[in-house]
């Protein structure tokens, strides 16, 4: 800990002079060891509020006030109206407020100095405090007037701002967090209310930021509020400080964590009017120090330094557009794409738009993972958009008109995912969300501030005002500044929805497994490594003290099981009714996990021994489903279902539709549901919020185009294993454990609902994956899970004349399992473009082919398979003909392509080659069906694994160029193209195809490779069914092995490694997967290309 | 008929709009009543369909026996169309026409609204020229 000079020391010392406001013994004990963030003592009681509720976690933000502030009323001067204090001693130095800079420059280096060491301890080490930080105004809590508290105060600001560069040098990212509260849940972090910081303290910001400007400025340096996600669940204290802005919080920590008594709130202080007396200029501070924050980031994007003053150093771009700017707020930004925008990612777009000759250039497959192409914005706003993972347009440049996407030829869509495992997330609680009054947009980075006190909407461009307590900055401290509110700095974020958004109370966690208990069933085994898999993490199900479980097995009838307290094993009730199925008993049936834990261990001990015997071969999955949401239909939750066999008796009984003969024939394929019992079913589960999700595993066909409509509409998953069996499939065996583990334990959202909104002029009008359209842009999802992915089709309904940008917000409202009621809101914004050779090089291919692989599987559902097919290779004909046509001024031979898109006839083929769209007698019909679900459901990386697997050469594995993670060390080898002519023999290559891996070994493979990572003496030797890697000591074995893991752990599934040889019977699968060569029905990739080229020229 | 046809335009209307606030519609409780009235109109949305297609096709008969040419020919297109429709419905369910999750899609929504106001306009129209092909008759007579 560099303690800074005098002034930290002399805040210290205040800090202790203060100690008997803050709170209680504790808290004192927490200043003292804070000592290193300085003043921070003063801080505590001012904004840190207690009134945390027990269901609130711990990591978030507080803006609502919490009610009790008497003590701090002395010094602290709450919003305008108690400023009194401090505004005192500013009015007696105006400079200093603005004119200080060069006064205040050295102390303030030194101080944010000290706090960025002090934020870089390791969690672990520091006083328990670390862990928790608050936004408390430091600055308030001095005594007003005396030139010491002036200094500190001074300090305490300048600290907090200038430090997230520094932090953000020293400490890793990611790490910090704003909220924790180890303790429990008194201590809740909050910053508070944001309109009342006086305005003062912001002004030594300024003087600080000019010397150290390579550092960046605060934005970039960290978003503010970001927490690492998984907060709740982990230990608080995990977490390492990232930025300034968490120091800071963490020096106000000892207010937070002292948090029992000293809860102060804003709204407390201006209703009980402590400090009556009134504010009278509340403005000329602000502006002032407006201008001084312009002046200090030059970094920022124009749009955020409002009011410079031009010639600022640093802020050409902002003065050129805002001379005038003194007095307002211009979000500038967004307009400045053009102009900066044009020059800086000039190169970039002229990339995109590089023809390039698809029969010439061979090797166009880029040797790492394909990067989402960057939107051509300013790079200050461009740093602020959404994460291309969570988000993601087909065309980063959107045209103008409806004509010019039509000519254009491809298809404008979104693809989404949403509920992503985020490492951080900032999350903010707060009384009043902010949104827009007639398009309830949430306010988001990409809004324009027309002065302070409004701002304008983006999607709607209506004005709104700022509210009151929007205008307090949480992360700086600052009153007045709501352009730099983590809501507005961050593309991504989660709100904690006050009581407003739920009508009814948030449900609670309930899952219901549902087993098939058949003859058939038994036989597979499965039920053993499911009982067991759930044993083993019945306390990692997400939920909390009103998590409830519940049971249910059928054959021909079905078989409840009461969990009821005080009985000494389970009792199982038999309704053998399956006509008009009832509920036996309406408790007991769905019980509290953590008061029946033990009753309900039992249960999963015995249920695997308890149909051993049964020889009942009927399935009776329609009444089994029907009981289960009559069961959950009170609360709403998640129905898990496991079945091995095509349903036979009660509703919704099949008939076996697949007939091996016809597979070849692509027309007669049955991809429409047979009945639409399990669709209306879905559609009642969807309105009681139960979500239905389908494990199924079996060896013969079952139907899955009708089974899959109950997981479909309701929002659920679908897994397929096919043929499992115990004995003779081991490796599904594993693959269920893997994936069943990740999927009780993964996070979890309830009662959800998605709306996606778009800037007026777009429409929405088809959506893709797994919900119910409730109202046309109203989604439907009784659970969500972080495994969905979505996707829209868009259309421009009036032309976007007059907008350099447009936006597009999803806001994903759900009830997590804690029960808390969160929105997650993720926006993006992308440039609007006039002219097709910027609607080409902004083409982002693998969303293209995504959305398309969407619209292709509906078409072959609502039409047939080979007008699907048809439509992809046409889509890709189009498109490359209209470039020919309109883009390309000289006609060239061969077929042309901007560079944007010379990999879109590859997808397209590789799409054509799937198992969902391919032709031959190869695929059975339920696993089409399967892929075409995960099509629909899985996000794009997955889903372009999926189509396009990477090829790596595994046998010459280097540290070169190797990641390295956790201490591991793994290795990158370059991919390779899929044609057998990459192959060698000797040599060995792992092909990742998403849900499977393969390792081919060449036959003359180096001794040293077989024997050192596959552990046997020669190539002869290699087992026939080999699937897992021995763990040697080898260094080969040890890369081997780390980039196989690395590989699986990217992704929620389990993909299974199968090492084959030349002679494997896997062998025609792994040949499958060559894309680019040519297989008994489908072209290869020059043939396709040729095929393209003619059409093309015609 | 034109009650029918006004009907459905009222229908896919309210389809189409949630009249609910935005915050109403997160509501699980309103999920509830919204999906309950979304199946309850697609439901009767199919009750309707097949009779207002055979009075059609009724009407059109009587023209043919009546040897009115010229009213047959104005109604022929539209009698195709209706067949069209009918028989083009996807073929594995016998309720996929207007079944709830795809006549939610905007798309389709915004094509059913559409073809309702033409008919209502076609029928309108006809029903005038009928009245006035009667009333000449008569007078005419």
């Amino acid at each position: 800990m560099a303690q800074p000079a005098g002034p930290a020391a002399a805040c210290r010392a205040q800090g202790a002079g203060r100690q008997p406001y803050s709170n209680g013994p504790v808290q004192n004990q927490m200043m003292h060891s804070s000592d290193a963030q300085g003043y921070n003592p003063a801080v505590p009681g001012s904004y840190s509020h207690q009134k945390v509720p027990p269901h609130q976690p711990s990591g978030q933000y507080n803006y609502s006030g919490s009610p009790n502030v008497s003590q701090f009323n002395s010094y602290q001067g709450p919003g305008q109206t108690l400023n009194r204090p401090p505004v005192a001693p500013l009015s007696g130095s105006p400079v200093q407020q603005t004119g200080p800079v060069p006064q205040v420059p050295p102390p303030a280096l030194q101080n944010s100095a000290a706090i960025s060491s002090a934020g870089s301890f390791p969690p672990g080490a520091g006083p328990p405090m670390l862990s928790n930080w608050q936004y408390s105004q430091s600055a308030l809590s001095h005594p007003a007037g005396t030139p010491t508290s002036h200094l500190a105060h001074g300090m305490g600001t300048g600290s907090a701002q200038p430090s997230p560069s520094l932090s953000g040098n020293t400490n890793p990212p990611g790490s910090y967090q704003y909220a924790a509260s180890p303790g429990g849940p008194s201590l809740q972090n909050s910053y508070m209310k944001p309109g009342s910081v006086p305005p003062p303290v912001t002004q030594p910001l300024t003087p600080l930021h000019p010397p150290r400007p390579p550092l960046g400025p605060p934005p970039v340096g960290g978003p503010p509020l970001i927490r690492p996600s998984t907060l709740t669940a982990g230990p608080p204290n995990a977490q390492p400080l990232l930025n300034s802005a968490a120091n800071q919080e963490g020096d106000a920590t000892s207010a937070a964590s002292d948090g029992s008594a000293v809860q102060n709130s804003y709204d407390a202080i201006e209703g009980g009017g402590l400090m009556a007396t009134p504010h009278p200029s509340p403005a000329p501070p602000n502006l002032k120090m407006n201008r001084n924050v312009g002046y200090s980031y030059p970094a920022l994007p124009p749009g955020y330094q409002n009011t410079s003053p031009p010639g600022a150093p640093g802020m050409q771009a902002s003065a050129l557009q805002y001379p005038d700017g003194s007095k307002h707020f211009h979000q500038p930004p967004l307009g400045t794409n053009h102009l900066t925008a044009s020059m800086g990612s000039l190169s970039l777009q002229q990339e995109g738009l590089r023809p390039v000759n698809l029969l010439q250039e061979r090797n166009i497959l880029p040797t790492t993972i394909l990067q989402a192409p960057v939107p051509n914005l300013h790079e200050d706003i461009q740093k602020l958009n959404c994460n291309p993972e969570l988000f993601r347009c087909t065309l980063t440049n959107i045209p103008q008109t409806q004509a010019l996407l039509n000519k254009a030829k491809l298809p404008l869509g979104l693809l989404l995912h949403p509920f992503k495992d985020l490492s951080q997330l900032p999350v903010v609680t707060s009384s009043t969300i902010v949104r827009c009054r007639s398009c309830r947009t949430y306010i988001n980075p990409f809004v324009s501030f027309l002065d302070q006190r409004r701002w304008k909407c983006n999607l709607c461009y209506r004005v709104n005002d700022v509210p009151e307590e929007f205008m307090y900055n949480p992360v700086t401290r600052v009153y007045g500044e709501p352009h730099k509110r983590p809501e507005v700095q961050n593309a991504t974020i989660e709100f904690m929805a006050p009581s407003e958004y739920m009508l009814r109370p948030p449900q609670p966690p309930v899952y219901l497994f549902v087993f098939d208990v058949s003859h058939n069933a038994i036989e597979t085994g499965y039920l053993n490594t499911v009982c067991k898999t759930l044993l083993d993490n019945l306390d990692l199900l997400p939920g909390n003290t009103r998590t409830k479980i519940g049971f249910i097995t059928f054959d021909s009838t079905i078989h409840f099981y009461s969990l009821q307290e005080g009985l000494s094993q389970p009792q199982m009730l038999i309704v053998s009714d399956i006509e008009d199925v009832f509920i036996p008993m309406p408790e007991n049936l769905l019980v509290n996990l953590n008061e029946n834990k033990e009753l309900i261990q039992d249960l999963l001990r015995t249920l695997p021994q308890m149909f051993t015997k049964s020889l009942e071969t009927q399935s009776a999955l329609g009444p089994a489903l029907q009981a289960a949401f009559k069961l959950m239909s009170p609360t709403g939750g998640r129905i898990s279902v496991f079945q091995t066999q095509l349903p036979s008796v009660g509703m919704g009984a099949l008939k076996s539709r697949e007939e091996p003969n016809q597979r070849a024939t692509a027309k007669e394929i049955h991809l429409t549901p047979s009945t639409d019992f399990y669709k209306k079913l879905a559609l009642d589960c969807s309105g009681q919020q139960v979500a239905v999700d389908l494990f199924l595993l079996s060896g013969q066909y079952s139907d899955l185009a009708s089974l899959g409509c109950i997981s479909r509409y309701s929002a659920g998953s679908v897994y397929y294993y096919q043929s499992y069996h115990h004995k003779h499939n081991p490796v599904q065996v594993e693959k269920l454990q893997k994936e069943l583990k990740r999927y009780l334990t993964r996070k979890i959202g309830f009662e959800a609902v998605m709306r996606i909104r778009c800037t007026k002029g777009l429409s929405i009008h088809t959506f893709h994956g797994n919900f119910f359209v409730r109202s046309t842009d109203l989604l439907s999802l009784p659970n969500v899970n972080p495994d969905a992915g979505y996707a829209v089709q868009m259309s421009v309904e009036e032309s976007l004349t007059d907008m350099q940008v447009v936006s597009f917000q999803s806001a994903l409202l759900y009830t997590s399992s804690k029960g808390e009621r969160r929105i997650r809101v993720h926006t993006m914004c992308l440039p609007v473009v006039t002219t097709l050779s910027d609607v080409y090089a902004g083409a982002d291919v693998q969303a293209i082919t995504g959305l398309l692989a969407n619209m292709a599987v509906d078409r072959s559902v609502s039409a047939t398979l080979s007008d699907a097919r048809d439509a992809l290779v046409n889509a890709v004909i189009d498109s490359l003909s209209a470039y020919r046509s309109s883009v390309l001024s000289i006609q060239q031979p061969g077929l042309m392509a901007p560079s944007s898109l010379r990999l879109f006839p590859l997808y397209v083929l590789a799409l054509l080659k799937q198992k969902a769209f391919q032709t031959g007698t190869n695929a059975r019909l339920d696993e089409r069906i399967f892929t075409m679900c995960q099509v629909k459901n899985q996000p794009l990386v997955y889903l372009m694994l999926m189509t396009h697997p990477s090829l790596y050469r595994v046998d010459n594995l280097t540290d070169e160029g190797a990641l390295n993670i956790n201490d591991r060390t793994i290795p990158q080898p370059p991919i390779l193209q899929l044609s057998v002519e990459k192959l060698s023999r000797d040599g060995a290559y792992l092909m990742d195809a998403g849900s499977v891996m393969f390792l081919w070994i060449g036959k003359s493979c180096g001794q040293s490779f077989i024997s050192q990572v596959l552990g046997v003496p020669n190539y002869g030797s290699i087992p026939q069914n080999m699937t897992h890697l021995p763990e040697l000591e080898t260094a080969e074995s040890i890369r081997t092995i780390a980039f196989i893991s690395w590989l699986r752990e990217q992704r929620p599934f389990f993909p299974i490694l199968y090492i084959i040889k030349d002679d494997s019977p896997l062998k025609s699968s792994f040949l499958q997967n060559m894309i680019e060569d040519r297989t008994e029905s489908a072209l290869s990739y020059y043939e396709f290309l040729l095929h393209i080229q003619q059409q093309v020229n015609k | 008929m034109f009650e029918k046809i006004v009907f459905q335009i009222i229908a896919f209307d309210e389809l189409r709009t949630d009249f609910k606030s935005p915050i109403d519609q997160c509501n699980p409780v309103h999920a509830r009543e919204r999906l309950r009235n979304i199946e309850r109109i697609c439901f009767l949305l199919r009750k309707l369909v097949l009779p207002e297609y055979s009075i059609h096709s009724l009407f059109c008969i009587m023209f043919l026996c009546a040897q009115e040419w010229l009213t047959l020919g104005l109604n022929v297109p539209l009698l195709f169309y209706h067949f069209w429709r009918y028989f083009r419905c996807p073929a594995d369910s016998s309720e996929l026409a207007y079944d709830p999750p795809a006549v939610m899609n905007a798309d389709t929504l915004s094509y059913c609204q559409k073809e309702a106001w033409c008919k209502l306009a076609f029928y309108l129209l006809s029903f005038f020229y009928y009245l006035y092909c009667m009333i000449y008759t008569l007078v005419s007579s």
